[in-house]
């Protein structure tokens, strides 16, 4: 039997209130030493992209290489930090999040030599015997804001780029998917120059901190609102922002086409990562008839994929946070369409499963506001030209999807629409090839990346011209006092245009 | 087709009627684009520019009109700033026709649409890039090169497939009124339009949402124009003046040097953002180089640069005011320093002694005034450079290699030019944009074309091929991951490709 000792009693009370105390302090000077480290951080790569360390091939390839090690080394643990954060089934976490920037970190390693070589340009007669070409020049220190649906890759993704590209580069990772936070904020600095690169981690109020600081660039994944305020306080700088936002991706479903394949396609795309990806297709438009054929198929997908039971399936992912979940119950309920699969939830697990609504209308809640969940959507068109008129009618989305066996429908889609990205008879596919610049137009973004399309984000084209001293009777030509005589002259050796020769002006 | 030479320069100035801007019948403000806004952008729902043909109709229309109209617009840049006929046509018709010339011939190559490099998991499929026209396009020029800095952007976005409405400066009243009078008369009436308006109205009109805003002008309207993007989510190209440094070195061919400074610095009275805004010259070269100028100087505009028909006048008396007041707070006047109020004329000056503390160098310059601060070497050069923010072009002058890679090598800027100076500003071939403080984005033949352009990725695939695609579905299953892996890493053409297993 224990005896309460009161010397001990008040040893425990005096340690309780002093580690009380020291927390508080701690909390208090960690706060004040977070907002001043962002500074410290700042100025430190900022110092050492001055002294040049970032700018050798060999400095960036040794960078990347490291990059590539981090993802062999902790496989296990990267597919840990996405299970706990969204039940990332093991399937796709390698393939959304491993995958996908191995391939980019290859692709980039093998051609990055050639991607930094000068580009040079024709000339006319009178600037004949001079260099005109083009550099890709670094920016500086860039910031790279994630997300948490794919917490891996949209922050390492473009950070590839950044590397390639010569610049140092911040990182600031969702504090949404906290396990892949923590993981990046302590994989990063083991594997990267902790001189050009860091993490800084935080939620809304030390990313508006961060902010007020001045960078090259800064790139941006995630919501219109946050993005208009990021472009606001990137507008007072003069700093070039690169944003992928989200948006309603419509997937329109037209003419002869082979049922069975394209229901498992969409269905794939819709609910991979529970429907979390900015590029799933989010609500599906075809007309009556298309729908009753496509239903049953629709159906058997979910069954082959998901078994009868989806809550049971190990692929079958969760929604990320309790507030995401409650909003997309909330989306639900107040949908004035017609459950036909699905529409069961499970708050404590937060699950959601594969649900699909019919007879929705364009007024709709389901219509208001992007779903990022596994709620599948399916209007009723009349005409393909509705539909059509029904997409542009919206802003412009960050895919576009058309499903038909016929090349004309997807032709005319493909035309009459804008989107940034488009793929037809599959989805989220057109973004996984690095060839392919992945990025929005007008209200899903601006600026693009993946592969070589990273790099040029952060480069700066620099047109250079290197004259040499002669040819100076040809000059003599624009010098004053002006004369007729000249000018005709002139006006004939500008625009002299030979075979091969691109034509250009001088003065 | 001859045109009247420019008029003597005083007898000029006693001439001139100045029309008041109240008395053109411009549209002006915020609510006249409105209007026009709304009637582009049904113009372009309605698929108006989306053919080659179109847009090709539309820039010979524009070639057309500064070939038709090369007397009125030497006249009008003659009225509102002075500017000879040599450079009116040299340095903003030809410019902008060359550039219609070049966009014309390569229009159908542009528009193209770009197959892009496959891996094995898209091997049935089609991988596409299309180049889409944005929508409505706002282009807001600059009174520095009234013509050049309108136009030249409008290329690329009619090339494009935009509607535009261009704004030029209502500091240059007269070319202002020209554009806004020719523009409807030669090209498409619903999708090109030209509005006025002042520098404060310019927030105001982004606010009414384009879906391109590029804007050519001095680094606090920047700001202002890309706060007011921010909030409407458009896309921006500015080109922001600055501070051009130029480096002559000791080891150099000072008298073309010279002359080529000379020309860059002085043509336009000085009014350029792509001129070298001050010197910095080798101590060594520095007596040789004054020398040299004060030749050009006399070999250009003679003794008395105000009876030379070859140079001009400020714009305005704000900006004539501004550079007089940079003038004789700055340094000491070595060459030049006179003054005309009546006639807005100032020298071609050259001041040494000038320290960074100097009004000259706070701000930048738009006038004939040409500041020369000495450095020991190019290392100081370089520190000197790297100091301020990145202008938008760096120039030096020298012959030694292993300067000239440090000078390029070691600072930023919008673009680069070695031993000579604006040239590089006006390629076709070549992108011309700022970074950093001086800007974002770049313009010019088929920059231009890219920067008012979407590029949209593409992939066509066909359900009746399964091919890879069965591999990803759930259930999930390790094998199936793994052939997945190998197929999208493995590029089709076999280079640089790696497994990942």
């Amino acid at each position: 039997m224990k005896r309460q000792h009161p010397e001990i009693s008040l040893h425990v009370l005096v340690k309780t209130l002093g580690c009380a105390i020291k927390k508080s302090y701690f909390l208090r000077k960690h706060r004040c030493l977070t907002m001043e480290s962002q500074k410290q951080v700042l100025e430190r790569l900022r110092g050492a992209f001055r002294s040049g360390v970032t700018r050798p091939v060999q400095f960036r390839l040794t960078q990347l290489q490291a990059m590539m090690s981090l993802f062999e080394d902790n496989e296990t643990q990267i597919l840990e930090a996405m299970h706990k954060d969204l039940a990332k089934p093991k399937f796709e976490a390698v393939l959304s999040e491993i995958e996908l920037v191995v391939n980019d970190i290859c692709c980039t390693i093998s051609n990055l030599q050639t991607w930094m070589q000068d580009s040079y340009v024709g000339t006319n007669l009178a600037t004949k015997l001079d260099d005109c070409f083009v550099r890709r020049e670094p920016l500086g220190v860039v910031l790279i804001i994630g997300a948490w649906n794919y917490p891996l890759q949209l922050v390492v993704s473009p950070l590839i780029g950044a590397i390639a590209a010569g610049n140092c580069a911040i990182l600031k990772p969702s504090e949404i998917s906290q396990a892949t936070e923590k993981l990046i904020a302590e994989l990063i600095p083991k594997y990267l120059s902790q001189e050009c690169y860091a993490v800084i981690c935080g939620g809304a109020e030390e990313t508006k901190t961060l902010l007020e600081n001045r960078f090259d660039h800064i790139f941006y994944t995630g919501s219109q609102s946050v993005a208009r305020c990021i472009l606001q306080a990137a507008a007072v700088h003069l700093t070039p922002v690169t944003l992928e936002l989200g948006g309603k991706c419509p997937c329109l479903i037209y003419g002869r086409l082979d049922m069975k394949a394209a229901a498992k396609r969409l269905v794939w795309a819709k609910f991979f990562n529970a429907g979390q990806s900015c590029v799933a297709p989010d609500y599906v438009l075809c007309t009556a008839e298309t729908r009753e054929m496509l239903l049953p198929f629709i159906k058997e997908a979910l069954e082959s994929f998901y078994g009868s039971e989806p809550e049971q399936s190990p692929d079958m992912g969760r929604i990320v946070t309790d507030r995401h979940w409650n909003r997309l119950v909330e989306l639900l309920k107040k949908s004035e369409g017609k459950v036909v699969i699905g529409g069961e939830s499970v708050k404590e697990t937060k699950y959601i499963a594969p649900t699909v609504v019919v007879d929705v209308k364009e007024s709709d809640a389901l219509m208001q506001e992007e779903i990022f969940g596994p709620i599948l959507p399916i209007l009723t068109i009349k005409s393909l030209n509705e539909g059509i008129d029904f997409m542009n009618e919206r802003e412009k989305p960050l895919a576009l999807y058309a499903f038909s066996d016929e090349s004309q429908v997807v032709a005319t889609v493909l035309e009459r629409t804008s989107s940034g990205g488009f793929c037809s008879n599959d989805g989220i596919a057109h973004m996984t090839l690095p060839g392919l610049p992945f990025g929005g137009v007008g209200a899903s973004g601006m600026g693009n990346y993946h592969g070589r399309w990273s790099f040029e984000t952060f480069s700066h084209k620099r047109g250079c011209m290197l004259r040499g001293w002669g040819l100076e009777r040809v000059n003599v030509l624009r010098y004053p006092p002006y004369t007729e005589s000249n000018l005709s002259w002139l006006r004939w050796a500008t625009t002299a245009k030979k075979k091969g020769w691109a034509s250009c002006s001088v003065m | 087709m001859s045109s009247p030479p420019s008029p003597s320069p005083t007898r000029w100035f006693k001439a001139l009627r100045r029309t008041r801007i109240e008395d053109l019948c411009l549209k002006s403000g915020a609510a006249a684009c409105a209007e026009v806004l709304k009637r582009a952008r049904a113009a372009f729902r309605a698929r108006r520019t989306a053919q080659d043909s179109f847009r090709l109709a539309q820039l010979e229309a524009l070639v057309r009109m500064l070939m038709d109209h090369e007397c009125d617009f030497v006249d009008a840049l003659g009225r509102d700033v002075h500017k000879p006929r040599f450079e009116t046509v040299m340095s903003e018709l030809m410019i902008v026709k060359s550039e219609a010339l070049h966009t014309i011939s390569n229009l159908k190559k542009w528009m193209e649409v770009q197959h892009i490099e496959r891996n094995w998991a898209a091997a049935f499929d089609e991988c596409l890039l299309v180049n889409e026209p944005l929508g409505v396009v706002l282009i807001i020029g600059n009174w520095t090169s009234p013509l050049q800095l309108c136009l030249v952007p409008l290329v690329g976005a009619i090339a494009a497939g935009n509607c535009v409405i261009i704004s030029p400066s209502e500091t240059c009243t007269h070319t202002a009124e020209l554009l806004h009078r020719l523009i409807p008369a030669y090209l498409d009436n619903e999708c090109f339009h030209s509005v006025v308006a002042a520098a404060h109205e310019i927030p105001e009109m982004i606010d009414l949402k384009f879906d391109h805003v590029f804007f050519f002008g001095d680094k606090e309207n920047g700001i202002k124009v890309a706060q007011a993007a921010a909030r409407t989510l458009a896309r921006v190209t500015l080109v922001l003046s600055g501070k051009n440094p130029c480096y002559v070195d000791s080891q150099c061919d000072i008298n073309t040097t010279a002359r080529r400074i000379t020309w860059a610095r002085f043509h336009n009275a000085g009014q350029s953002a792509v001129a070298p805004d001050y010197i910095l010259c080798h101590v060594d070269a520095k007596d040789n180089l004054l020398q040299a100028l004060r030749c050009a100087l006399l070999q250009f505009y003679g003794t008395d640069p105000r009876e030379s028909r070859s140079f001009g006048r400020m714009v305005n008396e704000e900006i004539f005011n501004k550079a007089k007041d940079q003038l004789w707070r700055s340094g000491k006047v070595f060459i030049g320093g006179q003054v005309n109020d009546m006639e807005r004329y100032i020298a071609p000056t050259v001041l040494t002694e000038v320290v960074e503390s100097d009004p000259i160098m706070q701000q930048d310059v738009f006038g004939p005034i040409l500041p020369i601060l000495t450095v020991q070497d190019a290392d100081e050069a370089v520190a000197f450079i790297n100091s301020r923010e990145k202008p938008l072009c760096v120039y030096a002058y020298s012959s030694n290699n292993k300067v000239i890679s440090k000078i390029m090598n070691e600072t930023s800027s919008g673009s680069f030019c070695l031993n000579d100076s604006v040239l590089q500003s006006v390629m076709v071939g070549m992108p011309f944009g700022g970074v950093g403080a001086s800007g974002m984005g770049s313009y010019h033949g088929r920059y231009s074309f890219d920067a008012f352009s979407h590029k949209k990725s593409c992939l066509l695939r066909t359900t009746r091929i399964e091919c890879m695609t069965y591999l990803r579905y759930p259930p999930y299953e390790d094998r199936n991951l793994s052939l997945v892996s190998l197929a999208s890493s493995l590029n089709l053409r076999s280079q640089g490709w790696c497994t990942i297993l």
